[in-house]
Formats: C-alpha cells, sequence, structure tokens
C-alpha cells in the first residue's frame, strides 16, 4: 500500500497554504493545517503506526477516526493519543508506542509465531503458580504491556468543569442530530448539540455527492442562525440519573479539557453508526481499511488510500468508497458484492504490506483492501439509561428497544432512511424532545410548590408521533470462512472466543473478562458485534439469544484530569494564620483547615506551656450558639449526663453517643445568659453535630423552642495554657475579676480583652494547666493574639501547636473521640460511666447504655511501656503473649517531655482493664515489648490539682 | 446523580444533600425492646418500590424532609413533608 497526497478536493477540510512541521519516531514530516496525525502520515507514505498488543503485529489505519485502535501514539508526554483524531500542530513530536526496541524492527514480533501459546486466558493459565513469582512475571510482563510512557514530571495542566442546565441535549451532529437541535430550539427549548467529530455534518462531510454538500451547507448555516450551543471535538461521555450527562470538551481554547456536568431535561442520542469491521484471515493487516476510512482519507483530506484496491461492499457506503477510489485514480481490481453472498477469505502479504486478496477461490493482487461489512449501533448511551438494545438480523444491528421517555433516539441509531427521511425523523425528534423538556420543566417547578408557585396544569407528555424511520436490509456478516482478528486493541481473534467458549467461558459477559476483547481503547465501539458473532456462532445460537455486553460510561475514554477539573475545595485558616506563618509554623492540614502543628520543637512548646504559659489557636473547634428556654432539654436528650440545673456562669463537660450508644462526639457547653448557651464540638465534629442537633430538632422535637446557630468562623478561639496565665490574661481583660474565688474552674465570662467587646472566656482543662479559653469576635483574632503575645514577653508567652497540645492531653489522659474511639466504643468504654445518666427520661443512645451498662466492654485505658524509651506506634496491637491473639490496640502514644517516658492511651479487653496490669505490645517492627495498664487515665496530676488552681 | 425536590430550594442534585435513609419512627426508650430498637437502628425494608426516605438539604436550607420515592424507577412523588419521620412504606 502506498499512500499519497491527492490534489485538492472540493469537500477537503485542509488547509494548504498552511503547512506544519512534525517529528513522527524521530524523523521530520510535513502536514497541513487540518490533518490528523493520522492524515499527514498516511499522505507522506507512513503505513504502519503501531505494534498489536500481544503478538506485536504491524498496524495500519484501520478506520482513521478517533476509536482507530491501531493509531495510538504518543505526543510529547501525552501518551495514548489518538492520531486518527488528534489534529496536526506545529512542532510535534509523536513517536509510536509498544513498539521496543523499534517500530520497524521489533524483537516481540516473535510472539506472533507463537501466537496459538498467547490463547485466551494465557495469562491466567501460566502466570498463577507458583504465587512467590508473581513479583517477578510482573515485572517481566509489564515491559510487554501497551500504552504509552508516562512522565512523572509532566507539568500540571489546567483543566476547567462547566455545569449546565439545558434543557435539551442532542449528542451527535449528523443531519438528524442537527435537525433535532433546530426543531427544538425552534420551539423555544435552550439546546446544547455536542459533536464528537471536529465539525458537524456527521457521514455527510465526507460524502463526495453534490446534494449531500448542499445539505451539509444548508444545516451548517441554519445552525448558524439559530441560538443552538454547539460544541465540537466533544464527547457526551456518560448519561446518569435524570439525565446527568458528562460531556467532555476537547477544544476549549484555554483549558487543556473541560469536563461539563449538563443537567439535561431531554437527552436525544443521535451518534449515527459505526462501521463494523469484517472478520478474515489477515484482517488486521496494513492496507485493510473500512470504507469509511477510504472516503475520509480521501474527501477530508485528499489522501490516496492506495494503488490497486479489492473493495468488499455489502451496502451503499461501500460502494461510495468505490466510487471515491475511482474518481481519485485508484485502479479497482475487484468489488466483491456481499449482498450476492460473496465473502473475502483473507488477506495476503508481507507482515508489513497487503499483497493480494483471496475471495471465492481466486487471488487477486491488490494493496488496498477496501471492507463495508455492516454498522455498529453505539446504543451506549440507551443503555445507560436502562435500554436494552434488541438485535434485528435483517438489518444486521442492535436497535432501541424502550429507552425511558426522557432519552430519545434518531438518525442511524433509530433507523434508516433517504437523507430527507433522516433529517425529518430528526426534526421531529426535535419537537418532541422540546414538548418533553416543557412538561419536566413543569413538573420540576410543581415539586417545589412551596418555595415557587407554579401556574397551570402540568402539559401532557407528549405522546411519539414520530413517523418512525424504515430499517434497510443488510447481510449478516461478522466472519468470513477464515478466522481473524475480533479485538484489534486487545488482540483477540475469533479463534480466542470460540476457545474461550469451549472452555465454558460461554456468557458473553464472562468471555468479555477471559479474553479482554471490548475491553480496550475502542470500548467496544468496533468489537462488540463481532465478538458476541463469534460467541453465538460457537454456541450454535442466533446474536439476539446470546445478548450483548451493557455499555456503560464513558462513551469515550477520559482523562484524569477532565474528571479532577478546577478543585473548588475551600481552605480554611483562622484570622491568626498571618501570624503563624510569620513565627515559623509548621501546619497540618485538618479537614479543611490548615491548622499550627507546632513552630519547631514541640516538646519545647510543651515544657513552656507546663513551666510558663504558651497560646494556642484552636478556631476550628466547632461552636453552636444556642438560644431559646428549652435547650435544657435539648442537651438533656444530646449528651449522656444532665443539664437541667447549669447556673449562668458555668460551663460543663458532656459526651455524646448516637442512638446505638457509640461515642459521637464530645466538648464543653456554657451558659451565657438565661437562654443563652454556647455549645463546643470537637474540631472534626462541627459540621456533624450541627447536623445532628438540627435532626432532633426538627424532626424529633419540633415543638422545642431552640434556635441554632453556627459560630465556628465567627469566633476566634485562643487557648491561654499554663501556670501564668492567669497574670497574661488579666493584664489584657478589663471588667472581670479573675482570682480563682472570682471565677472558678468550669466557668465562663462576658469580657472586653485587649480592647475588644463580646469576647467570652472560660476556664477549662485540656492540657491540664490553669487555661483560660477566649473566644474573641473573628475580625478582631489576629489583635487579640498579639496583645497576648506582646503583654506576655516578660512571664515567657509562646506559641504552641497541635502536637504540643495532643502531648499534654495524652499525658492528662484526654481522649479524643475518632482517635482514642472508634465506631464500636460505646460510651462506657470511655471509663465515663459517671457521666452516663440512665435515670434520665430520655437521651440519644439511651436503650442501649443501659443495656451496654450490664456487661464488660473494652475499656480505654491509660498504658506505658515498660521501657521508657519505647513509643509504640499508634495502631500497635495489644497481643496475648507470645500468640497473635488480639486484646487491644494503642490508640495514642507519645513521648511527653514532661514525665520523660513513653505514655499511651489505648482499648483492651475487660480482663486487662484493671491498674497495674501487665501486657504484650506487638510493634509494627514485629517486636514485642511489656507494658503496664495505669492506674487512672491520666499519666500526669491525676488529680487535677494544676488546673484547678 | 439524583436530582431531589427540595421544599424550599428546588429541585437539586443528591450531592448537595445528605441522605437520611429509610425513614423510621423511633420507638420510646422507656418500653423498646432490644429487638424493636435493633430494628429501628437497623433493619431497613429496602422495598423495590415506593419508599419513603429523610433527606437534609445541608448545602441549601439546612432542613430535614422526608419524600417518597419508586427506588425501581427513581421518581419522587407527594409533596415533601418537612420534619416527618414516621416509617415504614407509604
Amino acid at each position: 500500500m502506498t499512500m499519497s497526497r491527492l490534489a485538492a478536493q472540493p469537500t477537503e477540510v485542509l488547509d494548504r497554504s498552511t503547512k506544519l512541521r512534525f517529528r513522527w519516531n524521530g524523523k521530520r514530516f510535513d502536514g497541513f493545517e487540518g490533518d490528523t496525525i493520522a492524515s499527514a502520515l498516511a499522505a507522506a507514505g507512513e503505513h504502519v503506526f503501531s505494534r498489536s498488543m500481544k503478538y506485536h503485529r504491524p498496524r495500519g489505519i484501520l478506520t482513521a477516526d478517533y476509536w482507530d485502535p491501531n493509531l495510538m501514539v504518543q505526543v510529547g508526554d501525552d501518551p495514548n493519543v489518538r492520531a486518527g483524531h488528534r489534529l496536526l500542530e506545529a512542532g510535534m513530536d509523536v513517536r509510536p508506542q509498544n513498539v521496543w526496541p523499534s517500530l520497524h524492527r521489533d524483537i516481540k514480533a516473535a510472539n506472533g509465531l507463537f501466537g496459538r501459546f498467547l490463547t485466551a486466558g494465557f495469562y491466567y493459565k501460566t502466570f498463577m503458580r507458583p504465587a512467590w513469582l508473581w513479583p517477578t512475571y510482573e515485572r517481566v510482563l509489564a515491559t510487554f504491556a501497551p500504552g504509552g510512557k508516562i512522565d512523572l514530571d509532566t507539568p500540571h495542566r489546567y483543566h476547567d468543569k462547566r455545569y449546565m442546565h439545558p434543557d435539551v441535549v442532542v449528542a451527535g451532529a449528523g443531519p438528524a442530530g442537527i435537525e433535532a437541535a433546530l426543531a427544538a430550539a425552534a420551539a423555544g427549548a435552550r439546546v446544547l448539540l455536542v459533536e464528537h467529530e471536529h465539525a458537524v455534518g456527521g457521514h455527510l462531510r465526507y460524502s463526495s455527492s453534490d446534494s449531500a454538500q448542499a445539505v451539509l451547507a444548508e444545516l451548517r448555516a441554519a445552525l448558524d442562525a439559530s441560538d443552538v450551543e454547539v460544541l465540537t471535538n466533544s464527547t457526551v461521555t456518560g448519561r446518569y440519573e435524570d439525565n446527568w450527562l458528562g460531556i467532555v470538551q476537547r477544544n476549549h481554547p484555554i483549558a487543556v479539557e473541560r469536563l461539563i456536568k449538563a443537567r439535561a431535561k431531554v437527552l436525544v442520542a443521535a451518534p449515527g453508526l459505526i462501521e463494523r469491521p469484517y472478520v478474515f484471515s489477515g484482517n488486521d493487516r496494513p492496507g485493510v481499511i473500512t470504507s469509511g476510512a477510504a472516503r475520509r482519507l480521501i474527501n477530508l483530506w485528499g489522501v490516496k488510500p492506495g494503488e490497486r484496491a479489492v473493495v468488499f461492499t455489502a451496502n451503499s457506503d461501500g460502494d461510495a468508497a468505490a466510487a471515491d477510489l475511482d474518481r481519485v485514480g485508484v485502479e479497482i481490481a475487484a468489488v466483491i458484492d456481499g449482498r450476492e453472498g460473496k465473502r473475502v477469505s483473507s488477506a495476503q502479504g508481507s507482515s508489513r504490506a497487503l499483497e493480494a486478496v483471496v475471495a471465492g477461490g481466486n487471488r487477486i493482487e491488490a494493496d488496498l483492501l477496501v471492507v463495508a461489512a455492516g454498522w455498529t449501533a453505539p446504543t451506549s448511551l440507551l443503555n445507560m439509561a436502562g435500554d436494552r438494545p434488541v438485535h434485528d438480523p435483517d438489518a444486521a444491528r442492535f436497535f432501541p428497544s424502550d429507552p425511558p421517555g426522557n432519552v430519545l433516539a434518531t438518525g442511524g441509531l433509530a433507523g434508516d432512511g433517504r437523507i430527507d427521511e433522516l433529517r425529518a425523523h430528526g426534526a421531529a425528534t426535535g419537537r418532541l424532545a422540546a414538548r418533553r423538556a416543557a412538561a419536566v420543566a413543569h413538573r420540576l417547578q410543581a415539586m417545589t410548590a412551596r418555595a415557587r408557585p407554579v401556574d397551570g396544569d402540568e402539559p401532557a407528555w407528549a405522546p411519539d408521533d414520530r413517523t418512525p424511520l424504515g430499517r434497510d436490509p443488510h447481510p449478516e456478516l461478522y466472519r468470513s470462512d477464515t478466522h481473524g482478528m475480533v479485538d484489534f486493541s486487545e488482540d483477540v481473534g475469533s479463534k480466542d472466543l470460540v476457545a474461550a467458549a469451549h472452555e465454558g467461558y460461554d456468557s458473553v459477559e464472562l468471555a468479555k473478562r477471559y479474553t479482554t476483547s471490548t475491553m480496550g481503547p475502542s470500548q467496544g465501539k468496533l468489537e462488540t458485534v463481532n465478538t458476541v458473532a463469534a460467541i453465538a456462532e460457537a454456541r450454535g445460537e442466533t446474536i439476539a439469544q446470546v445478548g450483548t455486553t451493557v455499555w456503560r460510561p464513558p462513551y469515550a475514554p477520559l482523562t484524569l484530569g477532565a474528571l479532577a477539573g478546577r478543585v473548588f475545595e475551600p481552605v480554611r485558616v483562622s484570622s491568626i494564620h498571618p501570624w503563624h506563618e510569620a513565627n515559623g509554623v509548621s501546619t497540618i492540614i485538618a479537614g479543611q483547615w490548615f491548622r499550627p502543628d507546632h513552630y519547631g520543637d514541640p516538646a519545647a512548646e510543651v515544657r513552656n506551656v507546663r513551666t510558663n504559659v504558651g497560646l494556642i489557636d484552636v478556631t476550628p473547634l466547632g461552636k453552636l450558639d444556642l438560644r431559646g428556654p428549652d435547650i435544657p432539654k435539648l442537651l438533656n436528650l444530646l449528651y449522656t449526663n444532665k443539664w437541667s440545673k447549669l447556673p449562668i456562669g458555668k460551663v460543663r463537660y458532656g459526651m455524646m453517643c448516637a442512638e446505638d450508644g457509640v461515642v459521637l462526639d464530645d466538648g464543653v457547653t456554657g451558659r451565657l445568659g438565661e437562654d443563652h448557651y454556647l455549645m463546643t464540638t470537637t474540631s472534626s465534629g462541627a459540621g456533624s453535630v450541627w447536623e445532628w442537633v438540627e435532626n432532633w430538632l426538627q424532626t424529633e422535637r419540633p415543638d422545642w423552642k431552640v434556635h441554632v446557630t453556627p459560630v465556628t468562623t465567627a469566633y476566634v478561639s485562643i487557648n491561654v495554657a499554663g501556670p501564668k496565665a492567669r497574670e497574661l490574661v488579666d493584664r489584657v481583660t478589663e471588667g472581670v475579676d479573675l482570682s480563682p474565688e472570682a471565677f472558678g474552674y468550669m466557668e465562663v465570662r462576658l469580657a472586653t480583652v485587649a480592647g475588644v467587646d463580646g469576647c467570652f472566656m472560660w476556664r477549662i482543662g485540656f492540657t491540664g494547666e490553669l487555661s483560660f479559653e477566649i473566644h474573641a469576635p473573628s475580625g478582631h483574632g489576629l489583635h487579640v493574639w498579639e496583645a497576648l503575645m506582646d503583654a506576655g514577653q516578660d512571664l515567657g508567652v509562646g506559641p504552641f501547636g497541635l502536637e504540643g497540645q495532643r502531648i499534654m492531653r495524652l499525658e492528662k489522659g484526654h481522649f479524643i473521640v475518632g482517635q482514642d474511639t472508634d465506631g464500636l466504643t460505646l460510651g462506657p468504654s470511655t471509663g465515663l460511666s459517671p457521666l452516663i445518666k440512665l435515670d434520665k427520661d430520655d437521651f440519644a443512645g439511651l436503650p442501649e447504655l443501659a443495656w451496654a451498662a450490664d456487661r464488660s466492654l473494652p475499656m480505654i485505658v491509660a498504658i506505658q511501656p515498660d521501657d521508657p524509651n519505647v513509643v509504640p506506634d499508634e495502631a500497635s496491637q495489644i497481643v496475648r503473649g507470645n500468640t497473635n491473639e488480639i486484646l487491644g490496640r494503642i490508640t495514642s502514644a507519645r513521648m511527653s517531655p514532661t514525665l520523660g517516658r513513653s505514655i499511651c492511651l489505648g482499648q483492651v479487653e475487660p480482663e486487662l482493664a484493671a491498674g497495674g496490669t501487665k501486657v504484650t505490645v506487638l510493634l509494627t517492627s514485629g517486636e514485642r515489648v511489656s507494658a503496664t495498664v495505669m492506674d487512672h487515665h491520666a499519666h500526669f496530676d491525676p488529680a487535677g490539682e494544676r488546673l484547678r488552681g | 446523580m439524583l436530582l431531589v425536590p427540595c421544599p424550599n430550594c428546588g429541585p437539586r442534585n443528591s450531592a448537595d444533600l445528605r441522605y437520611g435513609g429509610e425513614s423510621h419512627a423511633r420507638p420510646d426508650p422507656a418500653t423498646a425492646t432490644p429487638q424493636q430498637w435493633r430494628g429501628y437502628l437497623y433493619l431497613r425494608d429496602n422495598p423495590a418500590d415506593w419508599l419513603r426516605e429523610t433527606w437534609y438539604c445541608r448545602s441549601g436550607c439546612r432542613r430535614w424532609f422526608t419524600l417518597e420515592r419508586n427506588t425501581a424507577t427513581n421518581e419522587f412523588r407527594s409533596p415533601p413533608v418537612p420534619g416527618d419521620k414516621r416509617g415504614g412504606k407509604a
């Protein structure tokens, strides 16, 4: 086969005045603006583009479009580029894939000689045993794996997302799709028309007939004059519930790709038909192409596909290809008419080029074999809507059966006809789509009548009054009298499928997975029907009996970049964050928050808090402002302990359990006024506890008068901790007597701090030190922090971070919900049974906690390794002696700067919970160390004298 | 992605809401047997039919509400009932 550039064709899409220079396989080539990578290379006489996956057979153009499995190339650092679709750009560095050591000298082509040993399931069967050799197998096989090279240093490129709410989305801009879009828009619908190729027109684009070109010009002009939004080089990749559509746009001017998420009221599927390869010996030899490929090469890119051609045709497209070939001077050696029962048996030649075609026992010399054996209906979008297409043997393809009413098919998917019939069906589909979209819009609005009353009754659901398209008879042509390739991307032949069926994998879904047929980059568009046909033949049944695989999203592959898109995840920082950054903070990401972890030396921060005074920014602490007369009832319901008699000015600690008795959250809540409380939650529970509170108030106790306002970010929260905390806070606070007699432990005061009104502070003790937690209006947070820092210079004030706080709370044995508890930790396991008041009438989880009170449960205990220098990894198992029987685990472990030894919290089986029990900790290194369960949770100051001072 | 009709905000993507699951009446904690309580906690009818479910419009009005959905077709029916948590099938 020798391809070459023809004189300018009237239908071509080239700008021959703009030459594009690029590299292929290390050599320089030229193409024109408008070329695809493949058309430019074909015009330059290249005919081997890749090697097949398993047998490393040379592969040339097959379909010359997006689906062409043989045209996967690497462009720069971009692997798996479809050269049949990607437009040529100047300076492209295009390289072949899967061709070690080179495209033309391929050592692994030897696989082809041994092809009969690489049959279906070869890898499964061969590399199963011994299992310990698998890493070696994997390493060797990986070098044989297909696909391009991923450059780990590829710069991050810009991807984007867009959200749309169109009335009608039309997938496919052939004549029927364009008419559907125009008709829907004319009826008042907002319409998005999505075309996979680079221009609208479908098969009209590569039809050389004058009438087809006249229709195309008319449709283009009508689109230009319409309100239809047209996206070319874009694909509707998926249809999900309620017509939620994924659309990938590949020609965005700025973004590499843009993922569009569209909620369409009606989807029109008009993807046209995809030409199906024919299975016979040598059907994957370079020089064997589809009729569509021949017509596209000639009419779109002015490429002469060969010199002497055999045309195997079973339909009018094959006839048109023969006419195109003849017109541009390709010698037609033979036309073999499939409608007359004639068949092609084999394509022969060297490994790299076609030399002859055998048909009907005759050998015909040729360098090109053009095949028009029939169509595959890409019913993917209908499948995704729940439709199960039905095979019609008379037309030799699948047709829609019963898609939901908001998904309509038109064009080749729906049937055959003259161009005017296809256009009329498209227009009728568009009108129907617009009417149904109006009904859907009315229904959506009516569903929210409370918010926005809707006038009038819902429009009647428009009946499908379209004149159905006919179905042209087509011979069933799947496999000839020889065996050949079925899945070109996965190198699966018809023999492999027959073998799989005989081995028992005779369900099409099983055979697909066993042989990997249809699972390659073409996503079954070329291979599915021939796969099903091969299985049907092996089973002696019809295609309708065998059924087909379900086509799932995506319709066409999309990149991870497109899926990731632009990241809208917000980052939250407190208003003190600039100070942290200016003072050497090391941040830790906690949910959406960036929090200070430490400022260089967490152990030093701990020592400073224990001897002087430190400040920590605990702004992410969840804060809910509660107002109303029924707050005590609410607190009694949510917390396990009692809240009826909390006086104004006091705070209390509480633990929340879920209805199954599992610890949900904990925190302190203070009473600021008669009907005004502030509840705090854990930082990670800020959102979920708020939802939990709302759930109770809205659904179980709607009559209670409590208003909840989340104020987590309305206040900056600063914990001032250490023996000198009172002295420091006193220097910046007005109007509050801070003496222990006037402001005791677990009390709350409204205050003016550093001149800022509206602050409140309470005395609590997570760190175990005397501490004042100041909550200041957010806008003044940085000022309050800096004022405290300035005022405490002579007291040795310094910041401490989350790590220091975690060390100190562990020294005090305070558990953290979610760290020391898990999804099975019942309330009593925390050791806080006295706070679970089973005599209350009701609270969340009461029955489970009442039943749990009689059982012995795993317990949270303080543990100290007997070797004070051993700090077990968190989640180290506690085991029985030298066995692997698990009796618990370490949930928190740190080296205590205060005690100079390692300290832990852990969960253990009840038998180990008593103080003084010796346990065995299995370190992640495999070493076993002994440790002792302590009498108290607190490793340090168990009496709590420091924090009450 | 399901389109869920929020009574206050209109149709919204299900990702904008929290799914509260099949709605269940809460037994009286004073009298509930373990079997009744655990039925409330864990047992769901999961019918291929109309089902009463709770949703929380967490990205919008912050209201919990109840809807009936046909789990076989994902069709919603009946006006949403704010706060309603009565159990079982409609």
